[in-house]
């Protein structure tokens, strides 16, 4: 605990004597040009998303899961991670169901330890929900929990997200005041505005770095 | 004072000085200016000077030049000498006791005196009331014939095309580009080019250029390129101690281009009447 | 096939910052990679900032939530520290970068660990730690594109968001297929996944995962990291145990300071709006959660911090979010690139932290490498005042050594008495008018003699030749003596 005490005296001994600065936050400055009219959120999301790579498809609470069996068709997906012990992962579920000829479904429902290599080479592709989205920067807010695990959104090299529009938010202010998070944040939160890339090399930008190579955003409007 | 001590005890947390206003300017020009050559005009260019004289005569201004002025001190503030410039600056400023605007004749030096002495004195609180008071009267030439005087310049010369290379400092804290630029604009037969990097800096950056040769070599090597590339006939520039570093270049690689200061480019353009 | 670039990664302090920036001067292809980088990063930034309204009062809002966590450092990493110890989050203290070092080694040795796979953290470049664990026998690879190229390289980062920034992708393909043995491409493409293809199975194997931190929250306990290649998530989520190492100013008050910053970082360093990945961390995996690491820990260290922090003007050093915009932005970091620092921080910033982490006797030249020309205080999402932190640093540095008070270590690596000396005779004649009055008499007298060759200035510039009367006598001459 030497260094720890070590460098609180000498913090404490610099700033003895001088008064704290207030906090003179002005929400106006993070939330007033980052403000839209309701009909206005998806388009921009989606343009913004779109530039950077991200597939967008607009439809229903009745028929996301056609569209997904379509996508995964499409695409020549063999099987597709779900959360089974989530609305969307039953409802998904349920639509499977004595259907003959889909892409199998896998369940995240142990331990990573107990599959990872599993994750890692037979998993093309995942669906997970999310808790909304923000119009701002185009990003996608997902709050992984016990359900529906972090790795998911990661580790396969697809990813379909559902989002709900009416939880699509204007900026990261309200969102993460509307939420509530200062009062407690979970395990891991994340922000998600694309597939994964990089500009590393002579800045000519790559999709596909490390995390997935494709995000397909199916927003969900609520009748 | 609130600008001069909002961060006064040494061990205070500092936050950054307010988003300057917009300049005000009197309604009226004086009717006396002082004028500060600048140690580099006087030596090496004081045609920039009389002409900064002329220019301002013309306009019915009767300008003092004290005799006891030197140096803004600058170079030794810029070099971490700042007991020297202190006293430097501190000679300046019993110069200036009358309540008239001071006009500088290089950018850099009047950013040095309406923004850089306050930290000089801030240990000196009777003199940094009188510094934010020669602060706010302190105006860079261009600035204080375009704003303050309003001129109207009537063009005479020739068609030609010229460059305006202005100081990075003085553009940064004054806004001096754009006063060179409407100045420029006022002059019929100019046509203002652009040049690369117009707004990087030419490399003199004061003992920089002595300090670290190579680099600023380097500097100075791709601006002077940009402006001959810029098809200007020559360059114009507000600021002398880029000026000489410019021109220093251009007569190194035997180049035809020179620079000049811009009150000689306007007072040779547009006569002795306005 | 392009050479690999010729500047040597260096330790500290020879040969000579200028030696180095000699040689990056000289060198063309990376002369070219950095201005058209520094360009291209230039205009993005303009594109994505382009109310000047919204940036200008937006930079000072982040300045003054930066200010305001430096006002209250102390205080706000004590409840930094109770947050995270009560989510889980085990924290440790390092005074330097030996310590840091050997708090990560511990905690590698705890766990048997042999491999461990790092985000991207430039603390971590400060402590050296790839180096440090390596000849533990313990592997800590690079997994940022850009990181793993250099490492790849035996080289260090040229920029601190933009590790290779100084290599085009010929030599990127040239590296690859001389280390890796793959095809050889300059397909950006088919490198990125060769990197993807060989870090994937890293990251599955990896023991420990390492990341930095972008900002540390003090309300919740959180550690939030921003990336786009999703290799921080991967570091962060995948290994049992994930080691955080940071400086102690990462922290903010809380989580609605975070926005404004997190939106002056990712456009002030890459034009974007957001960054691919925002990643908030606030606990390690809870009994019930099937992935994440089992154990995270945080290191916080100093390594010269607190140096800074002991004065006003300095401190505000410490506001930095290593956006890197300073760099993008300096006329001299774009001709000589980040090598030629030898710093881990390169550019405006690493000359204004460099001298704190290392001892201004180890970066004496730092200070003076700058000809002041703002570019990099005014696109600072934080308005830190580079320009005159420089100037004060040079200060600092041509102080006798003795003198008190001793602020900083090294004060007075340039102190040259023949230099102050000098100074002290240019006052004297620029505060005597008489004096100084003879001094241009006999300089525009015997203007015609003054020597062709006036030492360094002569490399590029004919000398100044002092015109035949000064301004002074033309001014009499024409005003009369003045009385005013």
């Amino acid at each position: 605990m030497n260094a720890r005490n070590n460098i609180l005296d000498k913090l404490r001994k610099s700033v003895a004597g001088s008064t704290p600065i207030n906090d003179n936050y002005d929400i106006s400055l993070v939330t007033k040009p980052w403000s839209y009219a309701p009909e206005e959120r998806i388009n921009r999301l989606r343009t913004l998303m779109e530039a950077v790579h991200t597939e967008i498809h607009i439809t229903t609470q009745k028929n996301w899961p056609p569209l997904v069996e379509q996508l995964l068709h499409d695409k020549q997906i063999p099987s597709l991670l779900i959360a089974p012990n989530t609305p969307h992962g039953r409802q998904l579920e349920a639509y499977w169901n004595g259907k003959a000829e889909l892409p199998s479904l896998k369940a995240y429902d142990r331990p990573i330890e107990q599959w990872k290599a599993d994750l890692f080479n037979e998993t093309p592709a995942s669906l997970t929900g999310t808790l909304g989205a923000i119009t701002a920067t185009g990003s996608l807010v997902l709050w992984p929990d016990q359900h529906e695990p972090r790795l998911m959104s990661l580790v396969p090299p697809l990813h379909i997200a559902l989002l709900h529009a009416s939880k699509i938010e204007d900026n990261f202010y309200t969102f993460h005041e509307k939420y509530k998070w200062r009062e407690g944040m979970p395990t891991n939160a994340l922000l998600i505005s694309g597939p994964s890339k990089t500009a590393d090399i002579e800045q000519v930008l790559a999709y596909g770095a490390h995390g997935p190579k494709d995000l397909v955003v199916l927003i969900i409007k609520d009748a | 004072m609130s600008e001069l001590f909002y961060n006064a005890a040494p061990n205070a947390t500092r936050i950054a000085a307010p988003i300057p206003t917009q300049r005000e300017y009197p309604d009226q020009k004086p009717q006396h200016v002082y004028l500060f050559g600048t140690c580099v005009v006087d030596l090496f260019y004081p045609e920039a000077g009389m002409d900064s004289i002329r220019l301002l005569e013309r306009e019915g201004i009767t300008v003092h030049f004290p005799q006891g002025q030197s140096c803004c001190g600058q170079p030794a503030y810029t070099s971490g000498y700042t007991d020297e410039a202190r006293e430097v600056a501190r000679a300046q400023l019993a110069l200036f006791r009358q309540d008239w605007p001071l006009v500088v004749v290089s950018g850099s030096c009047a950013g040095m005196i309406r923004h850089h002495y306050s930290e000089l004195f801030k240990n000196e609180p009777a003199t940094l009331l009188q510094i934010e008071a020669l602060a706010a009267r302190t105006y860079e030439l261009a600035e204080f014939l375009l704003n303050v005087c309003k001129v109207g310049l009537k063009d005479r010369g020739a068609p030609t095309k010229v460059a305006l290379h202005t100081s990075c400092s003085a553009r940064r804290e004054m806004n001096t580009h754009l006063h060179g630029r409407a100045l420029l604009a006022q002059l019929e037969a100019v046509q203002r080019v652009d040049h690369d990097h117009e707004s990087e800096c030419c490399g003199f950056g004061g003992t920089f250029s002595v300090r670290m040769p190579d680099i600023s070599g380097a500097m100075v090597a791709d601006k002077t390129r940009a402006l001959q590339e810029s098809g200007a006939a020559q360059v114009v520039t507000a600021d002398c101690g880029c000026l000489m570093n410019i021109n220093g270049a251009l007569e190194k690689q035997n180049a035809t281009l020179r620079g000049q200061h811009l009150a000689s480019f306007i007072w040779q353009r547009t006569g002795d009447r306005t | 096939m392009t050479q690999m670039t010729r500047i040597p990664v260096l330790e500290l302090p020879t040969p000579s910052f200028k030696t180095r920036a000699r040689q990056a001067l000289n060198d063309e292809q990376l002369r070219r990679n950095f201005r058209v980088a520094m360009d291209s990063l230039m205009t993005k930034r303009l594109a994505i900032m382009s109310d000047p309204d919204e940036r200008e009062r937006l930079r000072e809002m982040g300045n003054h939530i930066r200010a305001r966590a430096l006002s209250k450092l102390p205080d706000l990493l004590e409840k930094l520290e109770a947050n995270l110890t009560r989510n889980g989050i085990q924290v440790h203290w390092a005074e330097t970068v030996d310590e840091a070092n050997a708090i990560v080694q511990s905690i590698a040795e705890a766990h048997k660990a042999k491999h461990l796979i790092k985000g991207k953290s430039m603390v971590s470049e400060e402590m050296n730690m790839n180096h440090v664990l390596e000849k533990q026998g313990i592997e800590c690879l690079e997994s940022d594109m850009g990181e793993y190229i250099i490492q790849l390289a035996g080289q260090k980062p040229s920029h601190i968001i933009m590790p290779a920034i100084h290599m085009n992708a010929a030599q990127v393909a040239s590296l690859f297929s001389d280390t890796l043995g793959t095809e050889y491409t300059t397909d950006v493409d088919e490198l990125i996944q060769t990197g993807r293809h060989v870090l994937r199975q890293k990251f599955f194997e990896a023991d420990i995962g390492i990341s930095g931190v972008n900002f540390a929250v003090a309300e919740t306990g959180t550690l939030l990291l921003v990336e786009n290649e999703g290799n921080g998530r991967m570091s962060t989520s995948v290994p049992p145990v994930h080691i955080a190492v940071t400086g102690i100013e990462k922290v903010v008050e809380n989580l609605r300071d975070v926005v404004p910053l997190l939106s002056l970082l990712t456009r002030s360093a890459l034009g974007q709006p957001i960054t691919t990945y925002v990643n908030m961390i606030s606990s390690p995996r809870k009994s019930h959660e099937l992935d994440g690491p089992q154990e995270v820990h945080l290191v916080l260290l100093d390594n010269g911090r607190s140096q800074a922090f002991a004065d006003g003007e300095l401190r505000q050093t410490l506001n930095c979010i290593r956006c890197g915009a300073c760099m993008n932005h300096c006329p001299v970091y774009t001709r000589i690139g980040g090598h030629a620092y030898g710093t881990v921080y390169p550019g405006p910033i690493g000359k204004i932290i460099s001298p704190h982490l290392l001892g201004l006797e180890n970066t004496p030249d730092h200070p003076s490498a700058s000809s002041l020309c703002g570019a990099c205080g005014e696109v600072c999402p934080v308005k830190i005042p580079i320009p005159s932190v420089l100037r004060r640093l040079r200060e600092e540095n041509v102080k006798p050594p003795e003198a008190t008070p001793h602020l900083l270590r090294g004060q007075g690596s340039k102190y040259s008495s023949r230099e102050r000396l000098a100074w002290k005779s240019w006052r004297k004649l620029y505060t005597s008018p008489t004096l100084y009055k003879s001094f241009t008499y006999i300089a525009t007298r015997l203007r015609n003699v003054t020597p062709r060759n006036v030492g360094p200035w002569s490399k590029h510039h004919a000398a100044p030749k002092p015109a035949s009367r000064s301004l002074h006598e033309l001014a009499r001459e024409h005003l009369g003596e003045d009385k005013a």
